[in-house]
């Protein structure tokens, strides 16, 4: 009888493949559950007809494809993945922290000091007397390097002095928001030549942008930035998964009593692990500043940028897979994409993305649990093919194990 | 008047603090992380807000603008503990990663906060008018005492203040002094020990999540009549992420969340008051120095006392009978 059961584990039995699965579940509950508030609201308001609840969700799933005309659709989806880019970064910058066990919601004020870097050196050297190419190169060290030094602090702090790093990264972000504001107030990098003065200069007006700036896909702002960052993910994935140094804070992440027994160095570990979390925030920040068609607003004491936070539905979402967050950070500009086209072209706002991202992340909390049933699902399948084969109650006891240990007191 | 106006200053930072860093640790000592508080604020300020709104429509709550304060507070509170259900069902029932919960709630309020307003009000944001002061003693001068000379009401200003420090000491001496208290503490701790001695964990967890969610839904009424000026929006200026803080800051014990808040408070005063004191004026730094300065001496103080720093033990875990 052992005979006929395959050797290869079926579709669904593979770890991947449940995950993915989960992942989607995930997906359909926050697009149901988006759908609803549409329809709600349709229902309530006499002034949008019922039928346009189909079309909302229509319009929010379709993303840039919402857009209308052809030319449109070109420049949103370039938009879209330009816009991915920083979120991508924070997205692994979280992720990265996530696998060595720590919580890196510091992300904001990360990405802030990588922006001050990148725009102090971008803006101050002059392309009349460097190459613009140096500079670009110039300033993304810089932003990174301020990411890396604003990220080690936490971790520092979690090291040397056993600081929950949650509360640091709260901390720094806001100080972060202040020095940034503090170092380009009443400066010369303002933006006079706008009416209003929220604004730094974008970094074209001293020569310096992205390659493919404005070029590449229609009128849109992509750039080859979206490929650096791609390439960084796929790096941190090899890292992370094929290198002792990837394999140590890992472990770290696992178990920082176990590592630390094993010889590792976990304190160095958790440093060195925030430090590269906080390059990477800084990293998206300087390819999203340096694409030389943003604006960057100087005032940041006032609020946190927000692609800091949105890291972390991104790594969440990806599961901490370094290359799955590039999927994600897409999927979820895309949803956002779709969301304006909901507030342009029909009777709702463009809240509905946001709606549906969070309920996303909701579900993707119980991941585990989705995977468990599918497996306990299975398995089913499997004991009712064997019924007629035999022993039915042995296969039975078998498949209840898991609930009658959740039922016993 | 400088130090009055200072104490006041204070307090209006210092409460929303107190009030959201006790809703922290109601549900971190029964063994749920709440990293929503940030979100349940926001959630609790738009609902607080709507029913303020709403109920100005009618004369009555015109005339007397404190009730209008209290029931639009007892709303926002009640939705906070509905909102917090959302975070103990998936933590307690779908056993789901806290952390992840927690930061589905946050994303969670403001889009709903912020969707409402919209579709409702075709705004950004939603303003109360003539919320500002309506904490004064007109309604309630019985208690408060008459008239803008009255010095405590001058310090308290608000009546959400009284309301919050009566709140914050009954639910610290509940915690600390009775039966129930006790089992919540102790399934932070050990909920395996504690189920043994047949508490029920669940029912304890729930209790205290939805305790932290009513909390923070008035901590979040409390900072949007108060701190900005009666405005309801997607944000309430990372205040629940600052509380949590000042949680850990106060080392999940009533006693060091006061003393972290008023500390916090004061200092967060200086940064919109210091205009008004000659010497640090004269000092010519910018006010973004002073905006720094909470966050920076947060930061120190806690690398020198963080060795004594202590979780609960069992927090974040999802409760297994069958663990050791």
């Amino acid at each position: 009888m052992n005979n006929a059961v395959p050797r290869k584990k079926s579709f669904l039995q593979r770890e991947g493949v449940r995950s993915v699965i989960a992942s989607l579940i995930c997906i359909l509950g926050g697009i149901i559950f988006g759908f609803i508030v549409l329809a709600i609201l349709a229902a309530v308001n006499e002034k949008i007809p019922f039928s346009q609840a189909f079309v909302g969700i229509f319009t929010v799933l379709s993303g840039p494809f919402s857009a209308g005309s052809g030319e449109l659709i070109v420049e949103e989806f370039g938009n879209m993945l330009f816009q991915s880019t920083p979120l991508i970064m924070t997205g692994l910058s979280v992720a990265l922290a996530f696998k060595t066990g720590l919580f890196n919601i510091g992300a904001p004020g990360q990405y802030l000091m990588g922006a001050m870097g990148t725009m102090l050196v971008a803006l101050s050297i002059p392309t009349e007397s460097v190459p613009a190419w140096i500079v670009w190169i110039l300033a993304l060290l810089a932003g990174t390097a301020c990411g890396v030094i604003w990220g080690a602090i936490p971790g520092f702090f979690k090291a040397k002095f056993n600081v929950n790093e949650v509360l640091v990264c709260i901390m720094t972000n806001w100080i972060a928001g202040n020095i940034v504001s503090w170092v380009f107030q009443n400066s010369r990098y303002i933006n006079v030549a706008d009416t209003k003065m929220n604004f730094l200069s974008k970094t074209s007006s001293n020569g310096v942008a992205t390659l493919g700036s404005g070029e590449m896909l229609g009128s849109s702002s992509m750039d080859i930035s979206i490929f650096i960052a791609s390439a960084i993910a796929v790096v941190l994935y090899i890292v992370l998964n094929k290198t002792t140094f990837g394999y140590e804070l890992r472990a770290c992440g696992f178990n920082k009593h176990a590592s630390k027994y094993a010889g590792m160095n976990e304190k160095r570990n958790i440093v060195l692990s925030m430090a590269i979390a906080g390059g990477l925030a800084a990293c998206g920040a300087a390819l999203w500043c340096l694409n030389g068609t943003t604006d960057f607003k100087w005032e940041a004491y006032q609020a946190l940028p927000s692609d800091g936070f949105n890291g972390i539905p991104a790594a969440l979402l990806a599961s901490n897979n370094p290359i799955g967050v590039i999927f994600s950070s897409v999927f979820l500009k895309y949803l956002v994409m779709g969301g304006s086209n909901l507030g342009a072209y029909t009777s709702f706002n463009d809240q509905v993305p946001n709606l549906i991202t969070a309920v996303i992340i909701y579900f993707s909390g119980s991941a585990k649990l989705i995977k468990e049933l599918l497996a306990r699902r299975k398995k089913r399948i499997a004991e009712e093919a064997k019924k007629p084969v035999g022993k039915p109650e042995m296969l039975k006891a078998d498949a209840d194990t898991p609930d009658k240990g959740g039922d016993k007191q | 008047m400088t130090l009055t106006l200072i104490l006041q200053n204070t307090l209006i930072f210092t409460i929303p603090l107190l009030i959201v860093a006790l809703a922290g640790m109601f549900a971190e000592r029964s063994g749920i992380i709440n990293i929503a508080l940030d979100g349940i604020m926001i959630f609790g300020a738009f609902i607080g807000a709507l029913t303020a709104a709403s109920l100005r429509k009618l004369a009555f709550f015109v005339d007397h603008d404190q009730v209008t304060f209290l029931v639009a507070l007892v709303a926002a509170a009640l939705s906070g503990a509905i909102f917090s259900l959302l975070l103990s069902f998936s933590a307690i029932k779908l056993k789901a990663d806290q952390t992840i919960g927690g930061t589905a709630l946050n994303l969670l309020a403001p889009a709903l906060a912020l969707f409402f307003i919209k579709a409702i009000f075709q705004k950004d944001s939603l303003e109360m008018t003539s919320v500002r002061r309506a904490g004064g003693p007109k309604d309630f001068e019985l208690f408060l005492g008459k008239g803008n000379d009255n010095i405590i009401y001058n310090i308290f200003g608000y009546i959400s203040t009284f309301i919050a420090i009566a709140l914050f000491i009954l639910l610290s001496i509940w915690i600390y002094k009775t039966k129930t208290g006790l089992r919540l503490r102790s399934c932070g701790e050990h909920p395996q020990a504690a189920a043994s001695v047949g508490i029920n964990v669940n029912r304890m967890r729930y209790l205290g999540t939805t305790i932290s969610g009513a909390l923070a839904g008035f901590g979040g009424y409390a900072y949007i009549a108060t701190v900005s000026g009666g405005t309801a929006t997607d944000n309430v200026g990372g205040m629940g992420f600052l509380a949590l803080a000042i949680m850990i800051f106060g080392n999940w014990k009533p006693l060091g969340i006061a003393l972290g808040a008023l500390m916090f408070g004061l200092l967060k005063c200086l940064s919109v008051s210091y205009l008004r004191i000659p010497f640090l004026v004269g000092l010519g730094l910018p006010s973004y120095f002073y905006n720094m300065v909470p966050y920076v001496v947060v930061l120190i103080v806690l690398a020198f006392t963080s060795k004594h720093s202590r979780a609960p033990k069992a927090e974040g875990i999802p409760y297994d009978k069958g663990m050791r």
